[in-house]
Parts: C-alpha cells; sequence; structure tokens
C-alpha cells in the first residue's frame, strides 16, 4: 500500500529525515515509535503533503502512484487520513458545513453524486455515536471550544465519516484519560477493516493495548534503526531509548 | 476653487431655478445656504483626516448627467424585480435613480405611519420632515452634504407617530437606470416618534453598464423609546460611486441598530454619526465588506456619547481579495459628564492577497472617568494551519479558502436580527464568493 524509499527531508532548511524506508503493506497496522525530535511527526507531515516541509531526496508511492507528486487533498481523496496531533480550530465554519463539503469532494473524486442531506446527517448521527461525541458539539464550529479529549474523539469522527484506507495516528493517545483513550481507540477498532492500513505514532505503550501493532519501528535522528513486533513496544515502555541508541552506535 | 468645484457651481448658478422648481416645496428652503456652504468648504481633501482614504475631488471629477428636470425614466420596476426574499414579505418601495417611483404603493393603515415621496406626504408628515430637515446632516460640516442639500429635488420619507409599529419590514430598491454616465443625489428623511418602531431595508442596484456617481443624505431622528433596525446592502457594479452620509439622532431608552452591507461596488464611502442624546440608549453599528478588483470601501463613523448611561457596539469586517482597498475609521467620542458609557468597538479584516490594502482606525476619545470603553483593530490573512487542515480532510484549496472567508464575514451577518435576510446574506456571500455576483444583473437580493 505505501512504499517510502530513502526519504530525506528538511524543514526550514534544516534535514530531519535522513534517509528512511518503510514499506506497509494492505491491513498492516505498524508503530512508530522514537524520542522528541527524531522526525515523527515530521514523516506524518510529509505523507500528507504539508507545504512547509521539504523533501530533498527519495519517493514515497502509494498504491503505486506517486505521492509526492499529489496534492493534500488528492491524497485525501486517495484515502489517506492524518489524525493531528493539535487538531486546528476552525471558527465560523460549522462542523456539518465542513464534513459536507469534505465527504462531497470525496465522493465527487471516487464519481459518485453528493450525499441527500438526509442521508448525511443520519450517516453523522450514526458515526458520531462510535466515538460517543455529543451531538452539540456537532453544531460548533470545527474543534472551536473542544477539550483536548474531546479534539481527539473528533478526529476518529472524521475518520469514521471519510473512511480512509490508510490512516495515521499522530500522538491520538497524548492528553486522553483511560476511558477517552479506551473509547477512541475502540472507534478505531471497529472502523478498520482487513485491507485498511495505519502508522500509529506514540510515546506509550498503552494506546496498542488497545490496537495491536504488526511491527514497531524506532526513529532516532531521522532514521529507523530499529523494527520489531509488538513486544518491542514494551521494552521500549520499560527500557527506553538509550538500549537502542547505544546498539546503534556500535553498528 | 478645484475645477471639480467649479463644475458643481456653475452647475447650480445655471440650474438654480430649474432646480428649484422641480422639486419638492419642502427641499427648497435651505437649498441656498447649502450651497453658500458648499461654496466655501468645496469638496473636502485628502489632507482632511476624515477623508485621507477617499478622493473626493477626483471621484467628482467627470462630468456626468444629472436630470433636474425630473424627466421620468420609463421603467417598471416591479416587472423587473419580482421579490421573493424566502420567509421575508416586505413592503417594497422603489426609488429610480433620485426620483420616488411614480407608482410606489400607498401605505395606509389607519396609524398615521407615512411611507414614500415627501411630495405625497400628509401635513403630519410634512411638519416632521421640515423639523428635522438639515438638523441633522448639517450642511455647513461636510462639502458632500451640502452639495446633496443643494442639488437632491425629493426625499423619501419614513414617518412613525407616536407609539406606532411599522409591522412590516420596509424595504426601499435604490434602482440606478440610465443610458449615459448619471450623477444622482438621495436624500432619505426617517422619523421615530416616541415610542415608534420600524425595520428598514435599502437596496442599491445598478441596472445598467454605464458610469453612475450617487449622493446620498440620511437623516435619521429615534425619539424616546424608539426602536429601529436598519440595513443598507450595496449591490452596484464597478462604475459606481457611492458616497452616502448618515445622521443620527437618538433620543431616550432607544434601541438603534444600523447594519452597512458592502457586497458589490466600485468605490464606496459611508459616513455615519451617531448622537446619543438621550440616556439608557444602545447604539449598534455593523458592517460587512466583501470587496475585490480594484474596488474601495471606506466607512467613516463617529459615535458621540453625549449623556450618561448609554452603550455602543460597533463591528465592521472586510474580506479583501485582489487589489481592493479597504478602510476604516471608526470614532468613538465620550463626552465630560457621559458617565457609565460603556461601548466596544471592534474592527477585523482579512487581506487575502498581498495587493489587498486595508487602513484601520479605531479611537477612542474619552473625556469621562467612569466609562467602559475597549477598541481593538486586526489585520491578518487566511490561517494556514486551517486551510490544511480542510484540505487533509479532501477540500480543494479553492473551496477551503472560500470557507474561511464566508466564515470571517459571518461573525457580523450573525448579528443580523431579521432572520431571513440573514439567511439570504449567508446565501449571497456564498455567491459573492464564487465569483457569481459579478455583476449585478437585477436585485439578486429579490430575484
Amino acid at each position: 500500500m505505501l512504499e517510502i524509499k530513502n526519504l530525506h527531508a528538511s524543514v526550514n532548511g534544516k534535514e530531519i529525515l535522513k534517509g528512511v524506508d518503510l514499506t506497509i503493506n494492505d491491513g498492516e497496522i505498524h508503530a512508530l515509535m522514537g524520542t522528541n525530535g527524531a522526525g515523527k511527526s515530521t514523516l506524518s507531515n510529509i505523507i500528507v503533503g504539508h507545504p512547509a516541509y521539504e523533501v530533498t531526496e527519495g519517493s514515497i508511492t502509494f498504491n503505486g502512484q506517486d505521492l509526492l507528486a499529489m496534492k493534500p487533498e488528492e491524497r485525501a481523496h486517495a484515502g489517506i487520513f492524518l489524525s493531528f496531533q493539535q487538531p486546528i480550530e476552525i471558527p465560523g465554519v460549522s462542523m456539518t458545513n465542513f464534513l459536507r463539503t469534505a465527504v462531497n469532494e470525496r465522493r465527487k473524486y471516487l464519481g459518485l453524486e453528493p450525499l441527500k442531506s438526509t442521508d448525511f446527517l443520519k450517516q453523522m448521527r450514526e458515526k458520531r455515536k462510535l466515538v460517543e461525541l455529543d451531538s452539540k458539539l456537532v453544531n460548533r464550529s470545527v474543534n472551536e471550544g473542544f477539550s483536548g479529549g474531546e479534539k481527539k474523539r473528533n478526529e476518529i469522527f472524521q475518520m469514521a465519516m471519510l473512511e480512509p484506507t490508510f490512516c495515521i495516528l499522530d500522538e491520538t493517545d497524548s492528553g486522553l484519560d483511560v476511558d477517552a483513550l479506551r473509547i477512541v481507540a475502540e472507534g478505531f477498532n471497529r472502523l478498520k477493516d482487513d485491507k485498511t492500513s495505519a502508522i500509529i505514532i506514540t510515546h506509550y505503550q498503552r494506546l496498542l493495548d488497545y490496537i495491536r501493532p504488526d511491527k514497531v519501528h524506532v526513529l532516532l535522528n531521522g532514521r529507523i534503526v530499529k523494527t520489531g513486533d509488538a513486544s518491542l513496544a514494551k521494552e521500549i515502555e520499560d527500557r527506553g531509548f538509550d538500549w537502542i541508541k547505544d546498539e546503534t552506535e556500535k553498528e | 476653487m478645484t475645477q471639480s468645484e467649479k463644475q458643481y457651481i456653475d452647475l447650480y448658478e445655471e440650474c438654480r431655478e430649474v432646480i428649484k422648481a422641480n422639486s419638492a416645496e419642502a427641499l427648497n428652503a435651505p437649498r441656498e445656504l447649502a450651497f453658500k456652504h458648499f461654496m466655501s468648504a468645496g469638496f473636502p481633501t485628502l489632507k482632511k483626516e476624515e477623508y485621507k482614504y477617499t478622493d473626493v475631488q477626483k471621484a467628482f471629477a467627470p462630468d456626468y448627467g444629472l436630470n433636474f428636470k425630473r424627466i421620468d425614466i420609463p421603467t417598471d420596476p416591479f416587472e423587473v424585480f419580482r421579490c421573493n426574499v424566502p420567509n421575508l414579505s416586505t413592503l417594497l418601495y422603489f426609488v429610480v435613480n433620485d426620483l420616488c417611483f411614480k407608482d410606489n404603493p400607498t401605505f395606509n393603515d389607519g396609524s398615521g405611519i407615512y411611507l414614500g415621496s415627501i411630495k405625497q406626504a400628509p401635513e403630519r408628515a410634512k411638519e416632521a420632515f421640515t423639523q428635522h430637515y438639515t438638523k441633522h446632516a448639517d450642511t455647513a460640516s461636510d462639502g458632500i452634504t451640502a452639495l446633496n442639500t443643494a442639488l437632491a429635488q425629493d426625499a423619501f420619507m419614513v414617518y412613525v407617530p407616536r407609539h406606532q409599529r411599522l409591522n412590516k419590514t420596509l424595504q426601499v430598491i435604490n434602482l440606478l437606470h440610465a443610458k449615459t454616465d448619471l450623477m444622482v443625489n438621495r436624500r432619505v428623511m426617517i422619523v421615530l416618534e416616541e415610542g415608534a418602531q420600524a425595520t428598514l431595508l435599502f437596496c442599491d442596484h445598478a441596472m445598467d453598464n454605464v458610469s453612475f456617481l450617487a449622493t446620498q443624505v440620511t437623516e435619521i431622528y429615534c425619539g424616546n423609546n424608539s426602536h429601529l433596525d436598519m440595513y443598507e446592502m450595496e449591490e452596484n457594479h464597478t462604475q459606481c460611486t457611492r458616497f452616502s452620509n448618515t445622521y443620527v439622532n437618538v433620543g431616550a431608552d432607544c434601541n438603534v441598530s444600523i447594519n452597512n452591507i458592502t457586497l458589490y461596488n466600485g468605490t464606496t464611502r459611508n459616513t455615519t454619526r451617531v448622537t446619543l442624546q438621550g440616556e439608557h440608549s444602545e447604539v449598534t453599528l455593523n458592517g460587512c465588506v466583501i470587496a475585490d478588483k480594484n474596488q474601495k470601501v471606506d466607512n467613516n463613523t463617529l459615535i458621540e456619547h453625549q449623556v450618561p448611561n448609554c452603550k455602543s457596539n460597533e463591528l465592521y469586517r472586510y474580506v479583501l481579495d485582489d487589489s481592493a482597498v479597504g478602510a476604516f475609521a471608526g470614532r468613538i467620542l465620550v463626552q465630560p459628564g457621559a458617565q457609565k458609557t460603556v461601548s466596544e468597538e471592534n474592527n477585523a479584516n482579512l487581506c487575502a492577497t498581498k495587493q489587498a490594502r486595508m487602513y484601520s482606525q479605531p479611537m477612542l476619545e474619552i473625556y469621562a472617568d467612569d466609562v467602559k470603553c475597549s477598541h481593538g483593530s486586526t489585520v491578518g490573512v487566511l490561517d494556514e494551519n486551517a486551510l490544511f487542515y480542510m484540505q487533509q480532510r479532501g477540500i480543494p484549496t479553492e473551496e477551503a479558502r472560500m470557507l474561511l472567508k464566508h466564515a470571517f464575514i459571518s461573525q457580523v451577518s450573525e448579528k443580523i436580527r431579521l432572520e431571513p435576510l440573514r439567511e439570504r446574506l449567508n446565501y449571497l456571500v456564498n455567491k459573492r464568493f464564487r465569483g457569481q455576483l459579478d455583476k449585478c444583473t437585477g436585485c439578486s437580493l429579490c430575484k
């Protein structure tokens, strides 16, 4: 599904990614861990096409397409979704209007008719329940006046509405209490089918208790230095990153 | 004397008798004095603080035709405009150029309310007119007001007697309709006596592809305990120049809301002067401007608190695209003794391109020591983070930009108390941002 080869990237002239290789197949969940500033968010921003990040070398293909040649909205239409680490507030744009536009733009891309208003509202109601998002929030402006937890739930709600095939959860667990974490994770699990793949960026094991990764990667200083199975996340939780740094230096 | 001024002085001296002979009698009394004031003051220059963003001399320089002989331009506006603001049924009146349309409806519900040309007004309304005419719009204070007073020949009058209420919204459509370049001088008088209530909507439309110069002076008198909701919406084209001076005199215990919307224009200057003369009144001034190409919009407001215990709110928002230029100057003047004044002023602006320019001047001038006043102003660009967030959800850049601009304006349109108008305005704003209101092709409010 997603294939990253020798990816180098910089922001404001500073090189952050220094040769990342990563292949994610259909239906796979990969966890991405690493110290602060290692380049995890840079990688996710590059996948979704954030204009502040510049790719200096390497390639990314998504289902055979050259992802780096696509506009951010085209990537979204192709099925890529980012759950933002810090969701943006958009005063004056209602959640309903925002999502209706987003859903119908995707449908246009897929050659489908716009959703009828009643069908759209019905879909909103159903998906909202999935993450137990208060109906009052849906009537507000996008993320405006939402608590940290509500914003994260709102991200998963949007994911439910847009039905992506490839998701990036960028520290979706940060700032969530135990119950909210469970709701968000269970929501994600119910949305995922055997074709959906994901990158989960996290500092903690606890999200991975709910969402079982097929692989765990450690990103340090702009490179993936170690890859393992779910047990690697547990080991990091117990031992931190220093032992991996030491291992890398020896090589 | 500049060439521009000379042109109007010569014109008046040549045509004064024709003007008077073809004018409503009530407008003739202060005419000569107004002309004298114009001769001595002339047009305001760019050096004058209140006019530094609008070149008045230049705007008045071209040679426009005038219709002093009041020749009827054959048109049936009721045919052209089929009004269907959804859920808003209005009393519909037309002013074609500066003539009140001859077949305007006659309003008579037995309350004594009068709507229409001052020429046909009953005695009571005429008395009220004479009592207030040029009393609020001081011809000595402004060259454009002086010129308008010297040249105007008809006035649209709204007269609501003591404790009466206009139950339906009055909608006055100002049509600009001519085959050659034309200057029009409109006059409006609104008198709400004690305890009176009215909701008024004025819409400006240009029908033909020639240049228009419109001056308009509106005098509003709000007696004690009266309630006024007024909306002005301009939807002209890029060859139109509008100078509108509005003077509002507010008594005690009033609630007055004046809303000015510029959707499409050429060059626009709106001056609003509000004087609070009675205690416990509340005044709201709202404005929204959408401009692109080389359009210019200059709103200049003054709210003067002369007495204690009044409240004023002011909110103006501009969205400027392409090479549009916007200006806003809002002065709140709290006179000595006007204690317990509460005043809030805000001007927020969005420049969507690097070429768009905004000049913003919020001003507070306070001579009382127990007041609560605030003012603020922002000029910004579209939020890049919000744009990207929307793109990530599959919303194309242009659509995302439009949503953000609309959201910005909606903070003003939300304040419109007249719900059907608010909905209609949202629809029009949306069309405007999509470039579908490129030229006024008739009243899009009404069609």
